[in-house]
This record gives C-alpha cells, sequence and structure tokens, in this order.
C-alpha cells in the first residue's frame, strides 16, 4: 500500500494484491475495476475519503492495478472502470484533501492523476488494451475525467445519475484532470453545450448526456449490464492483446533510500541538497542479455530494458513528490553504449511480442513523465556514460546537454548514438519523436540524424549534427558545468517551469500538451488565487457553508 | 386568499393570473391522474371514501368533510398566506428580506432540495398502494387513503414550485417525479428508504409515526426558508402531515392497547401466548419500532455535513422552529458530536455548528418521538405490566454517517460484528416476526367491525362513530 512514513516520505508502493480501494477481478479478456473506496484510509490525515472520492493514495493504486494488468495479464483486452457502490460512482478527487493541500500537493497530484489517465489512451492506442467506463451511479468531477481517458463510456440511466464537472460552480477551481478538453477536444462537445455542462453542478442525467456526445450509450439498470457486455466484447474484438499470453511477475522494486538519495540497481539518485540539485545516473545493462523472445520472458521483470525503465519511473515519482527544492535533475549514465545499443536491437527485434511492446510503452510514458516534471533537466554527458538509442532520449529530454570534448590524448571521449529507438517509438505527449520536435520542421537536420543513426559519435560530431548544446574542453569543463548548475538553480523555480513547459515541445499542440500546458497554466494559477486559497475562496471554504467572497475583477 | 375551486386546478396564488404557468401545470394534470391510477391505491380507485380536503389555508377552513372517490380528489395548490414583513431568521443573509424569486446562484441547489422532498411523496403511495387489501378496518382504510391523496397534494405542491420558479429544468424534474417509481429497480425513487414497500400494517403505523414525522421536521427546515414560496408552500403541507403522524401514533397505541387485553384475558405475558390469541406482542413492536426509527434517522443525512452547512449559511434550509435558537448565525459555535472511536468505543469531537445541522434537526426529531413512547408506555403501566417500549440509541443500525456500519446495541453501544449477529434477531423483526405479521393481515372491510390484532380508536373522524361506513365499496 502507498504509505506515507515518520518522515512524510510518500512512496508509490503498492504491496500486490493489497488494494485498500479498488476490486479488480479478471474473467478472461475482461478486467473489471469496481472503485470501492474505503474513507478512512486517506493517505495523510485530516479528510474522509467519502463517496468515492479519491486522493494521491487512492489514484497510486490504481496506476499500480493498470501496470499489473498490463504486466502481469496480457490476455486482458479491455478494462472496464465501474463502482462498487450502489447509486455512487465516483464524486472526484476529495475536496477537503485539496483545501488542506499545499499548492505544490495540489499540482503534483494533478500531474500524476493526469498521468494515469493519458497512460490509459497510450495503452490503448499503443498497446490494444481498451477501457471502458461503467459509470453505474452519480460520476461528478474527476470521476468523470476519469470516464473521459476510456475508449467508451456508458451512463446507468436510473433517473437519477448525472455526469457532471461542478468543480466551477462549486469550488470555484478547474476540473484538474483534463476534463475541459477532453470533453470538448476528444468528445466533441458542442463547445456552447460544453459551457452549459461545465456550469451546473447538478451536471447532465442519461438522456441529454448521451445527446450531447457525454456518454457514448445508456440503458436503464435492468439492461445497463447487457449494454456494458456487449460493448465490452467489441472492444475485446478490435483490442491487439495477445489472448492466450502468459504473464510475468512485476515483483516489489528493490529500493534503498538514505539520506543523500535512492538506490535501485540500475538507476542511482543522488542529492546535493546545498546545491539544490539531484543527479540521476541510469546504468546501461552488463553481462550476457536476453537476445529471444524466450529469453526475455524468462528474464521477466529483471530483463534491463523492462527494469531500468520500472526504476526510472519510481525515481521520478519520488524526486517530484518528496524532494520539492531540487529543482535542477542532472541526467547521467554509465556503461556501454554498445551494450545499450545492443539492447536495443533485441528489442526492436522483438517488438511485435507483447511484452516487449508493452516495455517499450511504459519507456515511452516514462520518459513522457520526464518531460512533463516541472524540473530543469542537464543531461551530463562524461567519459564512461552511455547516451545511446534509448537512453539518449535522456539527452533529447533535456533542456540543455553538456558533452566533455576530451582530447584523444587525454583518454578516451564520450560516445553518443541513436538507433531506431529515437525515431519514434518512445514519441513524447506531442506525439512525435524527442528528434523531430528537437529539429522541428529543420529537414536537414533530421537528415543527418538519420543518416548518423547506429554510429557512436564523438562530441565534436555529435555537437555538429545539433544533437547536444554545449561541447567544452577538458580545461572548462568543470567550470562551465558548475557555472551552468549554479547559474540555474538561482533563477525563479516559477519562471523556469513556465519557461521549460513552453520550450519543451514546439509545434502542433495534442490532447496531452494542452491538458498539461492548461493545468500548469490555468489550474494553477487559479490554484493560486485569493477566489479559490484566499480566505475567503471557494475552495477554502468549500465544507464550511459560508459563501465564497470573490474579487470581482476579470484578469 | 381563500382557495379556488372553479378552476381546473384548484388553488390559493391566482394561477389564473398566469396563463403560461396555469398551461404548464394543466398539462402535467393528466399525467399526474394516469400515475395516480397506475400506481395509487390498488383496486379502491371506484369506492367513495370519506375524504377531508381544504377549503382555506386558515385554521378553521381548511378541514372540510365528504365522500369522494379518491381520482376525483381536488388536488391543489395550497400556500400559506404571505406574511409581507417576513425576513430571513437565520444564515448569512439573517434579517434581509425574503426571496419571492430564487436567486439564479441557488437554482441548482434549491431545485435539488425540492426534488428530493418531491420525490419522497409520490413514493410513498407507491409504498403503501397494496395495504387497502389488508386494512383492519374501513376506519384505518379510510385514514390510509387520507395519508395517500394528501401525499399526493403534497407532490402537487413540490410540482408547482418546479413549474413555478424553475423554468424548462423545472418542468423535466416535475415530469421525472412520475417517471421514478418506488421499487422499480430501473427507475427507482431518489432515497433508498422509498423503495421498499410497505406491507403490513404494523409497518405502515411506524412508517407514518417515525417516517412521516422525518417529513415532518424537513417541512419545518424548509418552512424557515429564505425562498418565500417555499416556506409557505411548507407551512402548509405541515398542518396536513401531522393526521399522518396522527394515524401512526394511534396505530401503534391501538397495537399495544389490544397487546394488553389479550395479556389480561389470557394472565400471562408470555409473547407466544399473545401470538396465539392472535395480537402482536410487545417485543415485537419494539423490534418494529427499531427497524423504523433507525431507518427513518438516516433520512436525515450525515452528521457532519458540508451540504447542511452551506443549506443554512445561505438561508435554503434553516433548522426546525428557528426562532427558539438564540444565535441565528450560528457561524462562531461548535456542536459535540458522539463518533465511533473505531476501536470499540465512542469519542466526542467538537466540530462546526453549521456542519452540523443535520444532527441538531435530528435531535429535534428524537425528541418528537419519544413523546409518543411515553404515552404508549403510560398505557402499558397503567395496565399493570412493566415492559416498556423504548427508542434505540441513534448510533444503533445506521446505514449512513459516521455509524453507518458500526455494529452496535440497541443502547449505542459497539459491539463486536459477531455479537451483533448472534443477537440480531432480538432487535428487528426476523423472518418469523414477519411471517406472524403478514398472517395477521387480512383484510377487514366491513362496516364496524375490526381486526383482532388491533383495538378500536377512541372515537371516529370529524364526530362520525367508529363503526361509521367511512368507506363505500362498490
Amino acid at each position: 500500500m502507498p504509505s506515507v512514513n515518520e518522515k512524510e516520505l510518500v512512496t508509490f508502493d503498492v504491496a500486490p494484491g493489497e488494494y485498500r480501494h479498488w476490486r479488480l477481478t479478471i474473467d478472461g479478456r475482461v478486467a473489471t475495476l469496481a472503485m470501492d473506496v474505503n474513507e478512512d484510509c486517506g493517505l495523510k490525515p485530516g479528510y474522509k475519503l467519502k463517496l468515492n472520492s479519491y486522493d494521491l493514495g487512492v489514484d497510486i493504486e490504481l496506476y499500480n492495478i493498470l501496470q499489473s494488468i498490463r504486466f502481469e495479464h496480457p490476455e486482458v483486452a479491455c478494462v472496464v472502470l465501474t463502482s462498487a457502490r450502489e447509486r455512487m460512482f465516483c464524486a472526484g478527487a476529495n475536496i477537503y484533501m485539496l483545501g488542506t493541500s499545499s499548492h505544490a500537493w495540489k499540482v503534483n497530484f494533478c500531474k500524476f492523476t493526469n498521468e494515469t489517465r493519458n497512460g490509459m489512451e497510450d495503452s490503448s492506442q499503443h498497446d490494444g488494451l481498451k477501457f471502458l467506463a461503467a459509470i453505474n451511479g452519480a460520476c461528478a468531477g474527476g470521476g468523470y475525467e476519469l470516464a473521459l481517458a476510456c475508449d467508451e463510456i456508458l451512463l446507468i440511466d436510473d433517473r437519477s445519475s448525472a455526469v457532471s464537472l461542478p468543480e466551477v460552480p462549486l469550488l470555484g477551481v478547474l476540473p484538474g484532470t483534463g476534463g475541459l478538453t477532453r470533453v470538448v477536444d476528444k468528445r466533441n462537445v458542442r463547445r456552447d453545450l460544453a459551457d452549459l455542462f461545465c456550469t451546473n453542478p447538478d451536471g447532465v442525467k442519461a438522456d441529454r448526456a448521451k445527446e450531447w456526445g457525454l456518454v457514448d450509450d445508456i440503458a436503464v439498470p435492468a439492461k445497463f449490464q447487457e449494454l456494458v457486455r456487449a460493448r465490452v466484447q467489441a472492444l475485446v474484438n478490435d483490442s491487439t492483446r495477445p489472448a492466450a499470453a502468459k504473464g510475468i511477475k512485476l515483483t516489489p522494486l528493490a529500493r534503498e533510500i538514505d539520506d543523500d538519495g535512492y538506490r535501485y540497481q540500475h538507476v542511482d539518485v543522488s542529492f546535493d541538497r546545498s546545491a539544490r540539485t539531484a543527479t540521476l545516473t541510469v546504468r546501461a545493462p552488463e553481462g550476457d542479455q536476453p537476445g529471444t523472445v524466450e529469453a526475455i520472458h524468462a528474464a521477466g521483470d529483471q530483463w534491463w530494458p523492462l527494469a531500468m525503465a520500472r526504476e526510472l519511473d519510481d525515481a521520478i515519482l519520488m524526486l517530484r513528490t518528496n524532494e520539492l527544492e531540487l529543482g535542477l535533475l542532472l541526467l547521467k549514465t554509465r556503461g556501454s553504449p554498445q551494450s545499450v545499443l545492443m539492447s536495443d536491437e533485441v528489442m526492436l527485434e522483438h517488438r511485435n511480442d507483447w511484452l516487449v511492446r508493452e516495455t517499450i510503452g511504459l519507456l515511452r510514458r516514462t520518459l513522457a513523465r520526464l518531460d512533463v516534471s516541472s524540473r530543469s533537466l542537464y543531461a551530463i554527458i562524461e567519459p564512461g556514460s552511455c547516451f545511446a538509442g534509448v537512453l539518449f532520449e535522456l539527452a533529447l529530454a533535456a533542456d540543455r546537454s553538456y558533452i566533455l570534448a576530451l582530447p584523444a590524448e587525454e583518454g578516451d571521449a564520450p560516445k553518443v548514438a541513436l538507433d531506431e529507438m529515437n525515431f519514434g517509438l518512445l514519441a513524447a505527449v506531442n506525439h512525435r519523436s524527442r528528434l523531430e520536435t528537437r529539429f522541428d520542421g529543420n529537414a536537414r537536420s533530421m537528415a543527418a540524424a538519420v543518416e548518423a543513426k547506429g554510429k557512436l559519435l564523438g562530441p565534436e560530431e555529435a555537437l555538429t549534427a545539433g544533437l547536444i548544446t554545449v561541447a567544452p574542453d577538458d580545461l572548462d569543463w568543470e567550470d562551465e558545468v558548475r557555472v551552468a548548475i549554479e547559474e540555474r538553480v538561482s533563477l525563479s523555480p516559477d519562471a523556469l517551469t513556465g519557461l521549460e513547459a513552453s520550450l519543451r515541445f514546439p509545434g502542433p499542440e495534442t490532447l496531452e500538451t494542452k491538458i498539461f500546458g492548461r493545468l500548469s497554466a490555468w489550474q494553477n494559477w487559479v490554484f493560486i488565487r485569493p477566489n479559490s486559497t484566499g480566505e475567503h475562496g471557494a475552495l477554502k471554504l468549500f465544507g464550511t457553508g459560508s459563501k465564497a467572497r470573490f474579487t470581482w475583477e476579470r484578469v | 386568499m381563500a382557495i379556488n375551486y372553479q378552476d381546473r386546478i384548484p388553488n390559493n396564488v391566482d394561477l389564473g393570473s398566469n396563463r403560461t404557468l396555469q398551461r404548464a401545470l394543466e398539462h402535467w394534470q393528466p399525467e399526474f391522474l394516469n400515475w395516480w391510477q397506475e400506481l395509487g391505491p390498488r383496486d379502491f380507485q371506484v369506492a367513495d371514501v370519506y375524504l377531508r380536503t381544504a377549503t382555506s389555508v386558515d385554521a378553521k377552513g381548511w378541514a372540510t368533510y365528504g365522500f369522494v372517490r379518491m381520482p376525483d380528489y381536488r388536488w391543489g395548490i395550497f400556500l400559506a398566506d404571505r406574511d409581507p414583513e417576513r425576513k430571513i431568521g437565520f444564515g448569512d443573509f439573517y434579517e434581509q428580506e425574503v426571496w419571492q424569486q430564487i436567486p439564479g446562484e441557488y437554482r441548482s441547489i434549491l431545485r435539488r432540495l425540492i426534488v428530493t422532498q418531491g420525490d419522497t411523496e409520490p413514493a410513498s403511495v407507491e409504498q403503501q398502494r397494496m395495504l387497502g387489501h389488508t386494512a383492519p378496518s374501513l376506519y384505518d382504510l379510510r385514514n390510509l387513503f387520507q395519508v395517500n391523496v394528501e401525499e399526493g397534494r403534497h407532490l402537487w405542491a413540490m410540482v408547482y414550485l418546479l413549474h413555478a420558479y424553475f423554468g424548462r429544468d423545472g418542468r423535466e424534474e416535475a415530469e421525472e417525479l412520475l417517471e421514478r417509481h418506488s421499487g422499480d429497480a430501473n427507475k427507482p425513487r431518489i432515497l433508498g428508504t422509498f423503495n421498499e414497500p410497505i406491507r403490513d400494517w404494523l409497518s405502515f403505523f411506524m412508517f407514518t409515526y417515525f417516517t412521516d414525522r422525518d417529513g415532518k421536521f424537513q417541512l419545518k427546515s424548509l418552512a424557515e426558508s429564505s425562498f418565500d414560496p417555499l416556506a409557505r408552500t411548507c407551512s402548509f403541507m405541515l398542518t396536513e402531515e401531522a393526521h399522518h403522524m396522527f394515524v401512526g401514533d394511534t396505530g401503534i397505541n391501538r397495537v399495544v392497547k389490544r397487546s394488553l387485553e389479550v395479556m389480561k384475558e389470557l394472565g400471562t405475558e408470555d409473547p407466544q401466548a399473545v401470538r396465539n390469541a392472535g395480537a402482536v406482542d410487545l417485543p415485537t413492536v419494539q423490534k418494529y419500532l427499531n427497524f423504523w426509527f433507525s431507518s427513518s434517522l438516516d433520512l436525515f443525512g450525515s452528521e457532519m455535513s458540508s451540504n447542511a452547512a452551506s443549506y443554512f449559511a445561505n438561508g435554503l434550509k434553516g433548522r426546525p422552529d428557528e426562532t427558539r435558537y438564540e444565535d441565528h448565525i450560528a457561524k462562531e459555535q461548535t456542536y459535540m458530536l458522539d463518533l465511533p472511536d473505531g476501536a470499540g468505543g465512542v469519542k466526542s469531537e467538537a466540530i462546526s455548528m453549521r456542519n452540523a445541522m443535520n444532527e441538531v434537526t435530528r435531535g429535534a426529531y428524537v425528541t418528537d418521538c419519544d413523546l409518543g413512547v411515553k404515552r404508549w408506555n403510560r398505557v402499558i403501566e397503567k395496565a399493570g405490566y412493566s415492559f416498556r417500549l423504548s427508542l434505540p440509541s441513534t448510533h444503533f443500525r445506521r446505514n449512513i454517517g459516521s455509524w453507518a456500519g458500526v455494529p452496535t446495541d440497541p443502547i449505542g453501544r459497539p459491539i463486536t460484528r459477531e455479537e451483533y449477529d448472534a443477537r440480531v434477531g432480538d432487535w428487528l423483526p426476523s423472518e418469523s416476526d414477519r411471517a406472524y405479521i403478514m398472517s395477521l393481515m387480512r383484510g377487514v372491510h366491513e362496516q364496524g367491525k375490526m381486526a383482532a390484532w388491533i383495538a378500536p380508536p377512541d372515537r371516529g373522524i370529524n364526530n362520525n362513530p367508529v363503526d361509521y361506513e367511512y368507506v363505500r365499496m362498490h
């Protein structure tokens, strides 16, 4: 279970099968995930999770369950999200939790919940895992947003149950998990109807919800399960997940936490609190690696790409949640670039195997998590590093990269390399590869990158190819890097968050970039305005009965 | 204003001067009558029933009696007279002018309050629709129908508000009030309790005593509302609701009385002997009381409620008899709440008074319920028996609020689930208790006759004798 220990450290661990808030049943190709939130098991004290409302702890379980379905149950083609309660699907994020949380906690909570919902869409699009929301009762706010992340939404027509986004009229904030964007961009609800919908705290009941496109279909209670079954069957038929495959086991991560960092098998995080940085190092595979599908399955969760992705994912989450003041992540790698390229080659060769495909999916979502993290990212490329293939994505994700241009007489200069993994399989939230994003519209650079595929590139070549930002020589290296770090951490963290989010995704918007952009801009702005969180703000006063006192100027 | 019976819809709101509203309600009227035919009292629609009908809303004029077929009952719209001096009596707008129209910002919340209240009115008619067949006398049959037609009128009261003040949404909600049906799995009534059919008359009396009394307290709270038409509507409904509780109060009293007579005749308190003689033993009365009291307590909602706080603060729903309280703002006050401590005990916690308004109302309700229990106990005491009926603790058998799912004994002490399961048969009607009560349910529809399990009432309706032919069958 997710836990907060005495030092208030939040982890994202869930002991397998120990779910407090969800009931998972798997029947053939269908997993039913019924929300049944235990109101006394909030992650932090001070609120009760009534009416199937959720906090970070509930969402951490959801994330873990989805991971389990992806890897341990490859035969599952469709996940039905529903509620174990009568006439109550989900009331959304717990308002008292939001009302008592710090700004940073709210923002981080929203980011994680968004990533989980985006992850559902990612799995549906790339890996054939389909999602159906079977809304069997009242469904408000984050409850409806969870449904919006599904491929299909069914709503019970019992003359009472409604879907709603009551955040604006009730709380003076915005739906925080992509609700507004998905209503108009994904479900194509007409924008004036969306305006009516999002300002009515009671929401919309079955007939109209269907008419407006807020849900796909409705049925009376007696027919509801039948409708769910029929639609599930259709989604199962659409799925590319393997019916006869046998899953692997995801064992708990071996992770040590000490005062100075997190230690994993392939990933290490070391804090430098006085410098307000953390160094995140990923190690290349060592020794013999599986070359066949059978060997990969036999290695299971110890297979390097999978083990590394899980560790990296956890490290990013832990850092984001627990280490707010470590504002600059120094991304490093250790090991042989050839080993990474060989590992990639095996992955690419067997990419049609479900486990390989799911692993690539996890790598894609994990790197995407890095992209949307509100931390400055520097890739530091030194001798003994292995920024190649999948690990070169770390350098591409970084806001800047520094490579040591070591003269030949001083030893082996670091080498970087591109391979097929860098050309689309690990697309960022803008649905483009990081290379494409980097060379936005620059065909010549892109062509050079294609040309360089598979070659080990020295500092000069990498710099010339536009793959690296700065290549100081050994005389300048230490000072150059030190100054760059010190300069960065001295800047306003808020301005940096805005700057980085603005520069990281040039080019056309996607659903995800819009959601994250609006979350970091509008929602987080509303969250700090007095009208929501001031002494008389709507979110602050919710539940006391007192009416919010707004400042009326429009900004 | 006198009630206008010339219009198709009797009213004292000058409906004739608002053609649009009149048309809308005249459109709803046949739908209501269809509903009444389909889901109102089964098989008695052509009987002539001795019913009272309001002719004006003041103390004297509202109860005139006469024989009427239920479908011909003059359901209409009656509001208590408007007090032009009335001011908001509580909350953040204390002492400001009451509202004659709905402020836009409270539209949704008031609509929800009215719909929730309105939904219970036809629900209870549906729950009771089979009871006519097993009435213990014509007197009781008539009382059942009186209750039913008045619940129908309460539906009209809520539908009037929805039509008059809530535009298209209101009209749709008014239709939905007839679309949802008690116990219909596809279109259930909003509140769970109102989806259980009432199969026997002991339950009916308990329902009218305990559950209708919840209605009384909800109406009293709404009669305090800043939205004046709602307050006036509910004020008048309260005068009707009183009869329903009278039916429950005297009904239970008569069951107890009959039980005592049998005990006296047989010279024993043995429950089985009382049953063998065809009466309801007092321990069974207590079990039914435990069941209905506890389920009615849930209707008040959670002990700590953000909705209740918001209703109070914004002047939408007050405390019953708000004038009796000294502080009508109740912003700084706290309320001490008994909560389960999670370790088998009880702890006290102070919460903001505004968040405790459900509990305040529930407290007033419990005090009110206890009056009847005292009356019934006096009858038992006078008969010379030591048995006493009592209200169980508000912690007992709750499904809503902090005590939901916490097993306690009837005096409210937390106990283990095993102990609860082992003893629940002593506290709540068992299958065999219910079967026994059902075995007594045989209709007595002959003039002057009374079923053997219930004593006759002390007096009849409107000075008529008890054995008057209150319902004329055809």
